[in-house]
């Protein structure tokens, strides 16, 4: 056994979306770290669908961003199209997504890795965890070498006893052609760690030669394309469009002559599957009165002619995805890449971690990622950089950074797994969050980039340049307040052609901005003292006035919200001795172990009467030791 | 928390003349100032003023009251505090509670003055050891009563408003979050027209609760009988109208009847039963067994008798099932020759009140409702009032979810876009799950996926 003479203040195992973040929040923050993945090439690798973003996911690029984590520079680097979804509504839920070179998305982050002086990259796999006392200290690999570091996060995606599974046919991987952690779960039930399994699955890639694109219908990508990060300028390529076809009948005969090839439909396949992206069988199967569903081929990269098929995900054998396939418009005489299959893996009960990411039961242990049981590069990406930085924070003896549900989907995304767990693979959804109007793309960067300058991953000139943005939204808003128009035949030819009522007499220009059918570029017409504006912060105006009364709304909300928040519970709190709390609310408590009365509140099963007792018992507590100080 | 206004009836109901609603918190002198007829922040600590309570809607006089100020932190909850004595009678209380749950307080929970006065600092420890006993005896009983009171068809009704408008939640969601899906839209007008059938639900529930159907709280007053002795007839006589379908054929009222009277500012909600026999048709046997089980929970019993016929084996049964009730005995019909054993009965039930009247010539109906009324301020009969707090709070959330269901309209009438929409219909059904106890987010994400076929 051989004790590698290095020490690392961080080890980050597993190269994937979350490592990646980590390592890079790690090492940014001057910690010594070092990266371990079990496939160097694979660093960064999206093992499934070849894009970024989409609502929700989105809302967590740009806070990683804000963060100065490196997801967004990195599609904004190697996106081939780019489009903003739900141009219809409004720009709260208005959200970006791009499709990625797969190959160059990997390169651009391996280099961004490299290039930084103290970050060290090995290529190994890890087999167990080394814990003294109730610390972990560090690791050890397959070719017997022990790693010794102050923290351990781990990131290991579906490697952990990953069971792929085609039709009848099923073998042990991480991901098609890589080897699995097999050892490293065991590692972790051993020291006490509850387990369990979920499963989900990728569609075929297929030969761009083979498809007759002529019979598809054409998504070309957004003119110009809106950048993910908040530091891109412009993105200046050629962009590569998506196609569209459609199952048909024969599609489905094909499908439910078969289903019982399918794991996913026989129940071969171990735990619960998404919801949201079930397999192509699944939805035939489910939805029977559905006569077609839609599938997207989407390009793989710029220099490839492979193409992703999405829409397509399934567990059914290699014969049969390439008879389905072939029954589809344009597809007819498509020949298969790589085919499609279902992937079952261990996750960690999330509950059994602190907000911190911190798992409660060994010290300096993180998990970030698939480990947690989420699903999504973005929502994985999420979970590095915050563990990343709570890592580097606990060996600096500082309070953990822990953000709430009112100010990121990224505090949404890790309270709903350490407070309600999961039973499906998690993905985000701007339906979780209970201030959707606030959680925006648009200001992810007012949100929380002052955190990300306060630990020293963005830079002083990004961070004033936020503070200047923001002031010129509210010098606008302000000058806008002030400014009328006068009812002239110019202002109401205008309204009118808009569509809206005229006025009768003079109105403020930010009540016109108000309706829904005026924008601030109509505006400029008519607006006599107009100041020159970015259209960013013509963006924050717009955005600021149009929700203006339900922005002040979540505010209010937001406040009620925080202050149970604020409430803390100790670490140590004994629940089994509180009298007059039902026996399920103790047990949850107990094992949720929550850190605010607020969090406590979000338990399921835990109702307003046992927080009531929490609040006294607490708030005694607190007397006790005062009037113990105070006779002592 | 404890930044919020929190009012109450203090005084358990019918125990005495008057009735006294308190209210604690930063708001508490600006409600006042809303509903009295004084401006009552510009009046000084620890005095008592003589006025009127005012329905700040409608203008109303709700009831002659007197009110007392307390400025914090000179207040049993070291907060700023009003309490406002009213006349008595439970349904100008409700009254005054209600103006102050519509002008900023909310309903406050077991418990929670107390509770308030000790995170306040205001009472010491060994004191605060009762809050605890407190909250945790009258929550056990409250919180799991909250539930059961609704009965079967209305909480029903109200399960069906929420479905429908988790169903609607789920198309708003869905074309949020899944715009790139194939997925049925749901177009404006089939939303509006939808949403405006839940209010027009959500309003008829409210106006049930203003007449008293879900507001059916007060003494549970259940009238039994053997069959033909009268029961129909006397709650009509109560009532001053006809209600129960009354003939001399036995065994007419097949279901149970409830109506609400008042007495001297107490309502009584009346239970007119099945005759009690021995049944032989399914009908009538399940009509008897629905009879027992009102009997159970009933919180006085009027026991109805023939005055012209001797008593039978049916009411010596019946003298047993009621023994240990609160019981009333009403030997009805005396305006016909009287052969019943009236000593009888009294040897039997020795320790209860036994009454003549004749409910078909209303005689000896103002007896009847004296004794009704001394009986409960002798603290014979006590009212469950944690119905009346769940039916406030319930009537409470409804008119929330009616002022979010407005406000939902009104943005889809406007044509705004889904996010805006959503935010008002996401209201509404958290104050309607206030009601029924049930979580929102998974349940739109549940509908979801299994209404649409998502999986780009």
């Amino acid at each position: 056994m051989a004790q590698y003479k290095k020490e690392y203040d961080v080890i980050v195992v597993g190269g994937g979306h979350a490592g990646c973040e980590a390592s890079l929040a790690s090492t940014r923050m001057k910690a010594k770290t070092l990266l371990i993945t079990s496939s160097l090439d694979n660093i960064a690798h999206m093992s499934c669908n070849p894009a970024i973003g989409g609502l929700g996911k989105s809302q967590l690029v740009r806070e990683i961003d804000a963060l100065g984590g490196e997801m967004a520079r990195n599609i904004d680097r190697t996106g081939i199209q780019f489009r903003m979804l739900n141009t219809k509504k409004g720009p709260a839920v208005q959200a970006p997504r791009a499709q990625a070179d797969r190959r160059n998305y990997r390169i651009s982050m391996r280099r961004v890795l490299e290039k930084e002086k103290n970050l060290d990259i090995k290529q190994d796999l890890v087999e167990k965890i080394i814990v003294k006392g109730e610390r972990i200290i560090g690791i050890r690999t397959q070719i017997g070498i022990e790693y010794r570091g102050k923290t351990v996060i781990l990131a290991t995606g579906t490697f952990l006893k990953g069971l792929i599974l085609m039709g009848k046919i099923s073998f042990p991987a991480g991901r098609m052609g890589e080897f699995p952690a097999d050892r490293l779960s065991d590692s972790l039930k051993k020291i006490g760690l509850k387990l369990a399994r979920l499963n989900t699955c990728t569609p075929p890639r297929i030969e761009g030669k083979t498809v007759n694109f002529s019979e598809l219908i054409k998504q070309p990508g957004d003119t110009p394309p809106s950048p993910f990060s908040f530091s891109t300028k412009e993105i200046k390529i050629e962009q590569i469009p998506c196609y569209l076809t459609f199952t048909n009948d024969a599609t489905h005969r094909v499908i439910k002559k078969n289903l019982k090839d399918s794991p996913l439909i026989t129940g071969e396949a171990r735990g619960l599957p998404p919801r949201y992206c079930p397999s192509v069988e699944e939805k035939i199967a489910r939805f029977p009165e559905k006569k077609r569903h839609q599938i997207f081929i989407e390009p793989e990269g710029r220099d490839t002619t492979e193409h992703y098929v999405n829409g397509f995900f399934t567990g059914f054998s290699k014969e049969i995805q390439i008879e389905a396939l072939r029954t589809m418009r344009g597809l007819e005489k498509v020949e298969i890449t790589k085919p499609g299959y279902a992937i079952e893996y261990d996750f960690v009960f999330p509950t059994q971690l602190k907000p911190s990411l911190e798992t409660k039961r060994i010290g300096n242990l993180f998990l970030a990622g698939q480990i947690n049981g989420t699903s999504g590069y973005e929502e994985a990406a999420a979970q590095g950089i915050m563990a990343g930085i709570n890592a580097v924070l606990k060996i600096r003896g500082k309070e953990p950074f822990i953000l709430n549900r009112s100010e990121a989907y990224i505090g949404v995304l890790i309270d709903d797994l350490v407070t309600k767990g999961t039973k499906e693979p998690y993905r985000m959804f701007t339906s979780r969050a209970e201030y959707r109007l606030i959680l925006r793309c648009d200001n992810a960067d007012q949100r929380l980039l002052k955190y990300g300058h306060r630990f020293g991953l963005v830079s002083r000139k990004e961070y004033e340049r936020c503070q200047r943005k923001y002031a010129q939204v509210e010098e606008e808003i302000r000058r806008l307040k002030k400014s009328r128009a006068r009812p002239t035949k110019r202002v109401n030819n205008l309204l009118k052609r808009l569509g809206t009522d005229s006025i009768k007499e003079d109105t403020p220009l930010s009540q016109l901005l108000k309706r829904p059918e005026v924008r601030y570029r109509d505006l400029v017409k008519i607006d006599e003292g107009k100041k020159k504006i970015s259209s960013e912060v013509a963006q924050g105006v717009e955005i600021a006035l149009k929700y203006e009364g339900y922005i002040k709304r979540e505010l209010r909300q937001i406040e009620r919200f925080k202050r149970l928040e604020k409430k803390r519970i100790p670490s140590d709190f004994n629940y089994s001795k509180l009298e007059g709390l039902r026996m399920e609310s103790k047990e949850k408590l107990n094992s949720i172990r929550p850190v605010s009365i607020g969090q406590a509140s979000r338990i399921s099963g835990v109702n307003p009467s046992d927080i009531s007792l929490l609040l006294v018992y607490l708030a005694r507590g607190e007397r006790k030791k005062n009037e113990q100080g105070k006779r002592a | 928390m404890l930044e919020d206004t929190i009012a109450a009836i203090s005084t358990p109901i019918g125990e005495g003349g008057l009735g006294i609603v308190r209210i604690s918190g930063p708001r508490a002198l600006f409600i006042g100032n809303k509903i009295f007829t004084k401006k009552v922040s510009r009046l000084p600590s620890h005095t008592i003023h003589h006025g009127h309570i005012i329905d700040p809607r409608s203008k109303e006089r709700i009831d002659e009251v007197m009110l007392s100020i307390f400025k914090k932190p000179r207040s049993f909850t070291a907060e700023d505090m009003i309490e406002i004595s009213g006349h008595g009678g439970i349904v100008p209380l409700r009254k005054i509670l209600e103006a102050c749950l519509t002008n900023g307080a909310r309903l406050a929970e077991p418990g929670e003055f107390t509770k308030r006065a000790f995170l306040n600092e205001r009472i010491d420890l060994a004191q605060a050891e009762a809050v605890v006993d407190i909250i945790r005896a009258k929550t056990e009983m409250g919180l799991t009563v909250a539930l059961h009171q609704l009965d079967g068809e209305l909480s029903s009704k109200i399960e069906g408003l929420r479905q429908e408008l988790i169903n609607l939640s789920a198309h708003l969601e869905a074309a949020i979050d899944f715009p790139e899906e194939d997925i049925e839209r749901l177009e404006s007008p089939q939303m509006l027209l939808r949403t405006r059938k839940v209010l027009k639900g959500i309003r008829k529930l409210l106006e049930g609760a203003e007449g008293g159907k879900i507001l059916r709280e007060g003494i549970k007053t259940v009238i039994i009988g053997r069959p033909n002795v009268g029961k129909s007839s006397l709650l009509n006589a109560l009532l001053k109208e006809k209600r129960a379908i009354v003939t001399p054929i036995p065994g007419t009222t097949r279901d149970i009847i409830e109506e609400i009277i008042n007495v001297g500012g107490i309502p009584l909600k009346i239970i007119d039963t099945a005759g009690l026999t021995t049944a032989k048709g399914i009908v009538e046997k399940e009509s008897v067994a629905r009879t027992r089980r009102s009997l159970k929970t009933a919180d006085l019993v009027l026991l109805v008798m023939d005055a012209a016929t001797h008593l039978s084996k049916e009411d010596h049964k019946i003298m047993g099932d009621v023994k240990d009730k609160k019981v009333i005995v009403v030997i009805n019909k005396t305006d016909l020759p009287e052969v019943i054993e009236a000593n009888e009965i009294k040897k039997i039930l020795h320790d209860k009140r036994v009454l003549k009247v004749s409910a078909t010539k209303k005689t000896g109906l103002k007896r009847l409702e004296k004794m009704i009324i001394d009986l409960i301020f002798e603290g014979g009969v006590t009212p469950s009032d944690r119905t009346l707090v769940t039916n406030i709070r319930h009537k409470d959330a409804l008119e929330r979810t009616r002022k979010s269901l407005e406000n939902m309209i009104e943005s889809i009438e406007k044509d705004m876009s889904a996010e805006f929409i959503s935010v008002d219909l996401k209201a509404a059904l958290n104050s309607l799950g206030e009601i029924t106890g049930k979580t929102v987010t998974e349940d739109i994400l549940d509908e979801i996926f299994s209404r649409f076929c998502i999986g780009k």
